[in-house]
């Protein structure tokens, strides 16, 4: 049987952020109810996939997925259900903006199979959230955080964000002890993008207002500070921006950086189901078996256990030093990479300028 | 075919100052006129035409035959001849010239008699042709065609009352233009039975027919089976074929005869054989003197042409070399630098043929190439007596054996509405321009002459010009001997290492400002690595600039989940991309742009 994962698109939110550039918007009543409907219909347009795969992980993303009634989640879920074999143990992540849910929803939620929650929470600090443009406070943040835990959600993440305009580095570190402190199984921490065709493009793209953004020496040491904050609090980095408590980790945004099959549902979102990534609507596009072993190891070195020698001949049936031996040793060399008996990964350096070293494993 | 009456041919070109509309004019002559006679028509050499077309051969638009029907109802030959518009190539323009009876001079009705205007109808009086004025662009709201008449008459002293008002984008009035062709340039002369003597004005390498000359016959005849010989190279050939231009083809025909203009084919493997302003004769029965005016043409600009890839170094010596073919002009010999490998040293007429010979190789034969700053070629006079010719600065001797040097100057006339003066005299200043006067030619403009040294216009003169006359200014130049001044060569080091390929020569009181320039300019080019860089300017060992690129901090996407994938690799491909136009000198990544630089110290 094969494995898949799904990841489910919701394109709603109550108000755009100024840093957001997913496919999201407001919406209306009628609006979701109508995209749950076809949603639904999607899903099960799928039976002949389905019968071949088990499915490990399902992640319902966004948007704000969580603006969605525990109804209508339900609705979806019983669409995956009744089309897709749910492994007993799979992974269900649900995003969540704080301040859209009750805990009637999220009860409603738990009942269908959601176990894990994946709350937007971005600053503990008010001033940043306005920066950002969020539509919570902190402490409706830990208001739904507490609702979670009472209804019995036991793996919770956080998002949070460096480098918002005007965060110093105290900020930072201030952001991480405090959530750290609520001991959420999960952490991701980003460093702030700014996204061309965002509010936050025209006003800091391009070297605009650089003054008001951390600098990048600061930027730099904000990253480093938060493994060493966090692994103090029992969180160990797993990806470049990523940190969990032990058995914590998102298998499925790991699939992802493994190449694990996965099927995107909703308007916009992305499939890689037979080495053919593509769009939702889209032709699918068969990869190379170059443009594959590129992949393995861009979306691998994101890991910090690396991309495993033996899996990669396992993969293609030729041997990484056959294809990459060169590139590994220059790196190497450099300081960039690190190559061990079976795992070849980032260095530390190597973290900071993996788009470079990335860059070398395109064939 | 019966001889063509020589009394209905019409030999003319074109000249106008640059956006003055000669092009367009060119189109509507050759729109409103036929490609054959009516004689020619029933001889069916259509079936030749169409072979010509099978196998694709163009030519260059470097002359077109058409046919005229007069107002007499006589038809008449016009053969057009199109002269390079760039003072780069004013020894094609003379040759070009050299092979008509008159020219049309285009005038724009707004903007009146312009520099190259002048200049160009200069060079059409230096060779006695019949300068016929036309006054084009007379559907602009701006067009003042009676102030530009008298500017004609004034300030070149030709005739220009009846010059016909067009507007050859509209085709307006167009047909005064071909009448007054028939009547004002005269028919040609020329004994047909007399020793070949014929001029050539262009040529061509065709991979089909080989060498292609472009010629117009002053005397005698010239057919399929004449032995030739090329009076200054002395290269003989038999003819394989004559004929003439139609619009993108060649028309066979039997024989060319004094008067005419057309082209010969002959068993020439090599375009330098037939070098343009030589003249052409018949090996058994040789005229006794070739035409006047013929020069080697040299070049005036050197640079180092490299491969991007050093594994193409092969691939760029052909393709020079298929080019050589075509330009004789063109000269190339191989060099080395440390940074950059194995390449060429090139000379040019100019920098546009610089930059058109560039464009060439990196279109035509899908080349990438790192060029290097031009330069003009120094004279050194050493203390033991040598005197070299130097092309590349990295051959600079050691300057203790260096007496002096001289460089290359030109005389430049710029022609400029009198509220620009001012700019325009600093801006030559600053260019180690010496003033040799003004005069107005009318109340609001006015001809500045300056001597200039070739190495501080080659760059970017024109641009500068242009820019601080907000467009109005307009330049010529003739090359006027050489001076000696006083030359340093300033080397750039990156990463404390010399590239040689960054080096150049620079006038010793400028140096420290353009070692500043070229600091700051290669800090902006040269993106940030892995490490810190620094970029150095030295004189003779001795550093007199400093900039550093900060070491690459931080290049990292925070996020990359399902739907960023391929937007990654997009991302990724781009950056890899970017590093395949680097140059790796020592072991830091140079951009191949970077080494052009010093193009644009003067840049703001």
């Amino acid at each position: 049987m094969r494995l898949l994962e799904l990841y489910i698109h919701i394109p709603f939110c109550k108000k755009k952020c100024k840093y957001c550039d997913f496919l999201s918007g407001p919406s209306t009543a009628d609006e979701r109810e109508s995209y749950v409907k076809s949603l639904c219909q999607d899903i099960r347009s799928y039976a002949h996939l389905a019968k071949a795969c088990r499915v490990i992980s399902i992640f319902v993303g966004g948007g704000t997925p969580s603006t969605l009634t525990a109804f209508q989640m339900q609705q979806i879920f019983s669409a995956v259900r009744d089309t897709f074999v749910v492994e007993e143990n799979a992974e269900i992540t649900v995003e969540m903006n704080p301040g859209t849910v009750d805990r009637e929803k999220l009860s409603g939620y738990k009942k269908c199979g959601i176990n894990r929650l994946s709350i937007g929470l971005q600053s503990t600090k008010n001033r940043e959230l306005q920066i950002l443009g969020r539509i919570h406070t902190y402490e409706e943040f830990l208001e739904t955080y507490h609702m979670a835990r009472a209804e019995g959600f036991e793996n919770i993440n956080v998002d949070l964000m460096s480098a918002i305009p005007g965060q110093s580095l105290t900020d930072w570190e201030e952001n991480l002890k405090t959530v750290a402190e609520l001991a959420p199984e999960h952490i991701s921490a980003y460093s702030l993008i700014m996204e061309e065709g965002t509010p936050f493009y025209e006003e800091y793209g391009e070297g605009r207002h650089a003054d008001e953004l951390p600098d990048e020496e600061t930027e730099r040491k904000m990253y480093w500070r938060t493994k060493e904050i966090l692994s103090k609090y029992g969180y160990e980095r797993y990806e470049i921006s990523n940190y969990a408590k032990p058995g914590y980790a998102c298998r499925h945004n790991i699939g992802y950086w493994e190449r694990t099959e996965y099927l995107g549902i909703g308007t916009g979102a992305a499939s890689l189901i037979n080495n053919s990534r593509f769009n939702y609507g889209e032709e699918p596009e068969k990869l190379t078996v170059s443009a594959q072993m590129e992949e393995t190891m861009f979306l691998g070195l994101r890991m910090m256990k690396g991309v495993s020698k033996i899996e990669f001949l396992k993969m293609y049936g030729e041997s990484m030093e056959n294809v990459y031996g060169n590139v590994i040793r220059d790196m190497e060399q450099k300081g960039l990479l690190e190559d061990g008996e079976d795992f070849v990964k980032l260095t530390d350096r190597g973290i900071d300028v993996s788009n470079y070293v990335m860059s070398e494993f395109l064939l | 075919m019966a001889g063509i009456d020589q009394s209905k041919i019409r030999n003319f070109c074109i000249v106008a100052h640059i956006d003055h509309g000669k092009s367009t004019l060119a189109d509507r002559i050759i729109e409103q006129t036929g490609l054959l006679t009516s004689r020619e028509m029933q001889a069916q050499v259509l079936d030749n035409m169409d072979l010509e077309r099978e196998r694709g051969i163009t030519i260059k638009a470097q002359a077109v035959r058409t046919v005229y029907k007069a107002k007499d109802g006589e038809e008449y030959i016009f053969n057009l001849i199109d002269t390079p518009g760039h003072v780069d190539f004013n020894y094609e323009v003379s040759r070009s010239l050299a092979a008509c009876d008159g020219a049309i001079l285009v005038v724009d009705a707004a903007q009146g008699v312009e520099a190259q205007t002048l200049a160009n109808v200069y060079l059409a009086l230096d060779h006695d042709l019949d300068v016929m004025p036309v006054i084009n662009k007379i559907d602009l709201p701006s067009a003042e065609p009676d102030r530009v008449m008298e500017e004609i008459e004034d300030i070149i002293g030709i005739e220009a009352h009846d010059a016909p008002l067009i507007s050859a984008k509209t085709g307006l009035n167009v047909d005064q233009v071909l009448e007054q062709i028939v009547e004002k340039i005269p028919a040609p002369g020329g004994d047909p039975k007399a020793p070949l003597k014929a001029l050539i004005f262009d040529s061509l390498y065709d991979s089909y027919k080989g060498v292609i000359v472009f010629c117009r016959l002053r005397e005698g005849t010239v057919r399929k089976g004449t032995k030739i010989r090329m009076m200054a190279t002395g290269a003989e050939a038999d003819v394989v074929e004559v004929g003439y231009f139609g619009a993108g083809q060649f028309i066979p025909c039997d024989e060319l005869e004094a008067g005419m203009v057309g082209y010969i084919t002959a068993s020439l493997k090599n375009v330098g054989d037939t070098r343009v302003g030589d003249t052409i004769t018949d090996a058994a029965n040789p005229c006794e003197e070739p035409l006047p005016g013929y020069k080697k043409v040299n070049p005036m600009v050197y640079c180092g042409l490299y491969p991007a890839d050093g594994a193409k170094y092969p691939d760029l010596r052909d393709a020079l070399e298929k080019l050589q073919l075509n330009d004789a002009s063109l000269q190339f010999e191989p060099e080395t630098s440390i940074a950059l490998g194995f390449g060429f040293r090139c000379g040019f007429l100019g920098l546009l043929h610089l930059e058109i010979i560039q464009e060439r190789l990196e279109r035509e034969y899908n080349l990438d190439l790192v060029t290097t700053a031009p330069g003009v070629i120094y004279k050194v006079y050493k203390t033991n007596g040598d005197v070299i010719e130097l092309t590349n600065p990295s051959n600079l001797p050691d300057p203790s054996e260096i007496e002096y040097m001289e460089e290359p100057m030109v005389k430049a006339e710029i022609m400029v509405t009198s509220e620009f003066i001012g700019t325009i005299m600093d801006l030559c200043q600053e260019r180690r321009g010496e003033y040799l006067g003004m005069e107005y030619i009318e109340e609001t403009r006015a001809v500045l002459h300056y001597r200039l040294p070739l190495n501080e216009i080659i760059y970017d003169f024109f641009d500068a010009l242009k820019s601080r006359s907000r467009g109005y200014a307009s330049f010529d130049y003739e090359m006027d001997g050489y001076q000696r001044s006083e030359l340093v060569k300033l080397d750039i080091l990156v990463n404390k290492e010399e590239v040689d390929a960054l080096s150049f020569i620079v006038h010793a009181d400028t140096a420290y400002e353009r070692g500043r320039k070229m600091c700051e300019k290669l800090k902006e080019e040269i993106p940030r690595q892995l490490f810190e860089i620094p970029i150095q300017a030295a004189i003779g060992g001795k550093i007199i600039a400093r900039e550093t690129v900060r070491a690459m901090r931080k290049d990292v996407l925070a996020k990359c989940y399902g739907g960023d994938i391929s937007r990654k690799r997009k991302l990724l491909e781009k950056q890899k991309e970017g590093k395949k136009r680097m140059r790796q000198v020592g072991n830091v990544e140079i951009p191949q742009k970077a080494f052009m630089s010093v193009l644009k110290l003067d840049d703001k």
